[in-house]
């Protein structure tokens, strides 16, 4: 997905964010409150894994809206063939962007979109040989997604692992995505918070400091640990990481709020 | 309960500035002298403007107003920004 | 490069003679806020006016509700385009409040509680035009609303409208608060759209 860098700056692809035109290509159910949007973006350069970009609705009398949404997928484009944009929504009670994104757009419609953006919360393959354990909230887990992904795809050899907190086995996000990714390269270790699968012997409940200490990779293997999901979420597990020994600067964390 | 955001969310209105993804670059705090990336400072959103404060102090490090046709921006709570080459 | 989204409305906007130009009518009330919500105690709590001359008026929250507490029945206008209309309040005017303060002063800046401020002429403080507001849709404010007690002066942009108040500087000159630094009007009159600088 990166392009190669020049042989004198960082090993870094730089992609200056710009605003681009999206078509929606496919709209799928994700779970019962989100939709996962696809989107056609002849102009699109590709995205780092964990980065996100901005959507901007406009109204017919001008009035705007924007909100940050993480990148799922994507391809940048290419001649011949546009670039592809995979994002994921969750719909937020009366809210003004997300009911709109995820009950009324339809296949052909178009959105402005402002990115790639962000630098801080992404990984790249090849850029540490540090095993990375990967928190993911509820829909938090898309741009944790984007990276157990990147790390297939880039058949890197870190050990991967993803600790995914969801309420029931129906608010897992890109699950058959992450089943199949799930193996030697990514351990999958899903936590319901609500409701566990029947016929599992998964106990069911919210994660404990001790029960969380049990499932990350710990602080003695020096992980690069990325977490995702609700201010809440987030702040409860950075602090059990830190408690655990884990240095702040090896904690990198991606909160989403006010995504209404 | 304070409803901030990582200074990630800061990448938009940053590249409307500088040409390099700022959010990876460390500031450091006229308040407090902490030096930290910017992506690790709090970020208000639901706010007339954005609004990011150091994580140790909550010193206002930077805001950004969108007023339509212009961005008003203020980093005036950074002694220094650290940029790569 | 904006081209309107199809079927994208946004909140709804109803037109109505009591909005502004720009506003949008809404029924909740959104919270805004540009820092952690400091909580105060009304024990703790006292609000201040400090003169030329360094002189300080004192009120603790008992004494500030002995000035007397009216009914204020106004309408909101948030210069992030939303509008309330016929919300009722409870305060204390500042006409009690200054009825003692002797100054020349013809500029205040409010101070709040986790350092916000914002900047206001006098004139825009007296005459039944503004209050020190401890209730809100008949309720204690709270304090993510600014509670226990805000500023309240509905014919200016609700920034003006200081959040956790815990006093006023007497100024000669309308230096800028907060978010008058950092791009909003000096004044901010709602109805000629005195947003930005």
């Amino acid at each position: 997905m990166s392009t190669e860098p020049a042989a004198s700056t960082l090993a870094r692809p730089r992609t200056r964010p710009a605003w681009h035109v999206a078509t929606v290509a496919e709209t799928r159910r994700e779970t019962p409150t989100a939709v996962r949007l696809v989107l056609d973006v002849p102009t699109w350069p590709g995205s780092e894994a964990g980065a996100h970009l901005d959507l901007r609705l406009t109204a017919p009398d001008g009035y705007q809206a924007s909100r940050s949404y993480s990148v799922a997928a994507s391809t940048p484009a290419a001649p011949g063939s546009p670039g592809q944009v995979v994002l994921a929504v969750d719909e937020v009670p009366d809210g003004e962007v997300s009911p709109f994104l995820v009950r009324d757009v339809r296949p052909g419609d178009q959105l402005e979109l402002h990115g790639p953006l962000g630098a801080f919360f992404v990984w790249r393959p090849g850029q540490s040989t540090r095993p990375v354990q990967l928190v993911a909230g509820g829909s938090g887990v898309v741009p944790l997604y984007a990276m157990a992904a990147a790390h297939a795809a880039a058949a890197d050899e870190t050990p991967f692992r993803l600790l995914y907190s969801v309420r029931t086995p129906d608010d897992v996000w890109f699950a058959d995505e992450l089943a199949a990714l799930a193996g030697p390269t990514l351990a999958l270790d899903l936590v319901y918070t609500r409701r566990a699968p029947e016929g599992t012997a998964d106990v069911v409940g919210r994660l404990t400091r001790e029960s969380f200490a049990a499932r990350v990779l710990p602080a003695a293997e020096r992980p690069r640990v990325y977490v995702c999901g609700s201010t809440g979420f987030v702040e409860t597990v950075a602090g059990w990481l830190q408690e655990l020994g884990h240095a702040a600067g090896d904690i990198h964390t991606e909160r989403f709020g006010g995504l209404t | 309960m304070t409803h901030h955001l990582d200074g990630n969310v800061l990448a938009g209105a940053l590249s409307e500035i500088f040409t390099a993804d700022v959010t990876t670059a460390r500031g450091r705090c006229a308040g407090c002298g902490r030096t930290s990336p910017l992506a690790e400072a709090m970020v208000f959103t639901d706010a007339p403007g954005l609004v990011a404060r150091c994580a140790g102090c909550d010193q206002v490090l930077a805001t950004f107003v969108d007023a339509g046709d212009r961005v008003m921006v203020s980093l005036a709570g950074l002694s220094a920004v650290e940029l790569r080459r | 490069m904006s081209f309107a989204t199809r079927g994208f409305s946004g909140r709804r906007r109803e037109r109505d003679d009591r909005l502004p130009p720009g506003q949008t009518l809404v029924q909740d009330w959104p919270v805004l806020s540009a820092g952690p919500t400091p909580q105060i105690d009304t024990g703790d709590w006292a609000l201040t006016v400090r003169d030329e001359t360094g002189t300080e008026h004192r009120w603790s929250w008992d004494e500030l509700l002995a000035l007397g507490v009216e009914d204020v029945t106004v309408d909101i206008h948030c210069v992030t385009h939303w509008s309330r209309l016929g919300m009722e309040w409870r305060g204390v005017s500042l006409d009690k409040v200054f009825e003692d303060v002797e100054s020349e002063h013809e500029f205040v800046m409010a101070h709040s509680y986790g350092g916000y401020t914002t900047n206001v002429p006098l004139e825009d403080l007296l005459d039944g035009k503004a209050w020190v507001a401890v209730e809100a849709d008949g309720a204690p404010l709270d304090p993510e609303h600014g509670g226990p007690a805000r500023l309240l002066v509905p014919h200016l942009y609700f920034w003006k409208s200081a959040k956790w108040l815990r006093g006023f500087t007497m100024m000669p000159d309308n230096e800028p608060g907060f978010w008058e630094q950092y791009g909003y009007h000096i004044y901010g009159d709602p109805w000629k759209e005195e947003r930005y600088w």
